[in-house]
């Protein structure tokens, strides 16, 4: 009894820590942008203007390429991890092939960034850019596109484990009643199993979509790092991260330094948001929900 | 002679290298309930998996020998076509936990993407649950999910949804074992009734069970047909030894 005591009190005292260390990270953030927030205020949010020279800072065009290039890189990666996840989740749990699969997705989650960013640079902004002059539009090669395209790769082990874990976890009772209703194994996979894993599919695809957000490395090599908003996803931009990244060692003026923490403490929030609103549709979609 | 609905002919079937069923031949009566008794393991299972074809959904599933419905090989006809006329019933209740009572009702619809007016799906449900008895326990919660009955009223609803789109046959996989009595005792009256509109095959561990609501009975043994004949006449007279050390209890 007493063991058990200790042990839910070293539980708590784990699960308090970590949310008191979250919390700092949020303190310490605030702290640090406040000579920007009494600069800007809340228009840095609004601002389209990022100029170093000029000690102009705003966020909105790496918000704008943040969210660009997370969304399309989780739309072009949607299909292929769900591919992924339904193959080895359902049609081929065991054998060769599956665990081919498994392994090289592994693979992926294992790849260090920079080098997603080096294949990026030497391989596909060339390519890119054939498919811009064939285009007849500016060919840059790096841009928002460049960049999804790297994170969609990056992403898909993050989509497609999660996915083909709860997809193997739909009890067989379930997919049985479904056949024994004289349904294909097509519809059996539509109508019985999706319904059932889409909420861990969902918390499967809110992972990449975080882990998109955040990608710093990678992107910051390929996006081209124009401060600016895009009016087309083959332009250079910035997300919130790779111009943090880009420009925090050359940073000279308190100004600035502060600007960028505060395009930090943007990105927490946002974060932040999309798991709270991630996790609250998930809750709804779950199985155990109420209908 | 076409009281008959199925057939079994020189029928093996198992798994891998292993015959777990051996040459059976057995006939089925049409709208009578036939149980199929025997100790855990002989093969009771397989043998009725076999008739809608759900066996061959193990990769390593064998048979051999033929299995007739209305007169035609189930294994000339398209399995899809056939589970719609030959309904099933699991041992665990298992309604789908993300759908309402309503769309469990017509689940067999839903999956095939058969659309029907509103109205018609209303009766199908109303119909369909009142042959299961659980219309008057259910109308009010129609839209409410399967998964918050009681296992008896899962049960019942998995009966609905195989009875909705009007079956021939209902293969019953042991639906009472998990079940209290007052659940089993509802399922064993339902079952007496629905054998006016369908052909009942019912493998059953439960000795009195099949005694109150089969017209005929089979036993099974070690993957063989022991002993094949009508209720009363397997319970009172039973002409093969084994059957009868399995009726009074020794084994199984
Ligand atoms: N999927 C399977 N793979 C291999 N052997 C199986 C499988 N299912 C059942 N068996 C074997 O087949 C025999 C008959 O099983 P089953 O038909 O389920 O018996 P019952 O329903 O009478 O208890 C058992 O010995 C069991 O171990
Ligand atoms: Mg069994």
């Amino acid at each position: 009894m007493l063991r058990d005591r200790f042990f839910k009190f070293g539980l708590k005292l784990a699960g308090g820590l970590i949310a008191l260390l979250i919390f700092s990270i949020f303190v310490s953030l605030v702290i640090a942008s406040i000579p920007s927030i009494k600069e800007f205020g809340l228009s840095f949010v609004f601002g389209k203007e990022w100029n170093p020279v000029e000690e102009h800072f705003s966020a909105l065009p790496f918000i704008i390429g943040t969210l660009l290039t997370s969304v399309l890189a989780l739309a072009i990666s949607l299909p292929f991890s769900l591919a992924i996840a339904f193959f080895s989740g359902e049609f081929s749990k065991k054998g060769l092939i599956s665990s081919l699969i498994a392994y090289a997705t592994d693979l992926l989650a294992g790849i260090p960034s920079v080098i997603y960013g080096f294949w990026g640079l030497f391989f596909l902004v060339p390519l890119i850019r054939k498919l811009e002059l064939s285009f007849n539009i500016p060919p840059y090669g790096v841009g928002i596109f460049t960049a999804s395209l790297v994170l969609s790769i990056m992403i898909i082990p993050y989509a497609s484990s999660m996915a083909r874990d709860v997809i193997a976890l739909v009890p067989s009772d379930l997919k049985e009643a479904g056949f024994a209703l004289g349904s294909t194994r097509l519809e059996v996979i539509k109508k019985v199993i999706f319904p059932y894993s889409v909420s861990g599919i969902f918390a499967g695809l809110l992972l990449a979509f975080g882990r998109a957000i955040g990608e710093t490395m990678a992107v910051t090599m390929v996006i081209g790092n124009a401060n600016r908003i895009p009016h087309s996803l083959f332009e250079p931009a910035n997300t919130l991260a790779s111009v943090i990244a880009n420009e925090f060692t050359e940073a000279t003026s308190d100004i600035h330094l502060s600007s960028l923490i505060y395009l930090g403490l943007i990105l927490f929030i946002i974060t932040f948001f999309i798991n709270y609103i991630g996790n609250m549709i998930i809750e709804r979609m779950s199985v155990n929900g109420r209908s | 002679m076409e009281s008959e609905i199925i057939k079994i002919r020189d029928f093996s079937a198992g798994y891998g290298q292993n015959f777990v069923l051996k040459n059976i031949n057995l006939s089925f009566e049409k709208n009578k309930v036939t149980a199929i008794m025997g100790p855990s393991g002989c093969g009771k299972s397989t043998l009725i998996r076999c008739i809608n074809r759900m066996h061959e959904l193990n990769l390593d599933a064998i048979h051999k020998g033929d299995i007739l419905f209305n007169g035609k090989s189930v294994f000339e006809t398209n399995p899809i076509l056939l589970r719609k006329k030959i309904g099933m019933v699991f041992q665990r209740p298992n309604p789908f936990p993300t759908m309402s009572i309503y769309d469990n009702v017509i689940a067999g619809y839903r999956l095939n993407g058969i659309k029907l007016s509103k109205k018609e799906f209303d009766l199908i449900v109303e119909d369909s649950l009142k042959k299961a008895f659980l219309w008057e326990e259910v109308k009010d919660n129609l839209h409410k999910k399967g998964t918050f009955l009681s296992g008896g009223q899962q049960q019942r609803l998995c009966i609905a949804r195989a009875m909705a789109v009007n079956p021939d046959v209902l293969l019953l996989d042991e639906p009472t074992s998990a079940l209290d009595p007052k659940a089993t005792a509802m399922i064993e009256e339902l079952i007496v009734e629905l054998k006016k509109t369908v052909t009942i095959i019912l493998v059953t561990h439960n000795r009195t069970q099949a005694a109150r609501v089969s017209d005929f009975t089979v036993f099974l043994y070690l993957g063989e047909l022991i002993e094949y004949g009508s209720t009363e006449t397997i319970f009172t007279t039973p002409k093969n030894p084994k059957t009868e050390e399995y009726l009074i209890g020794k084994f199984g």
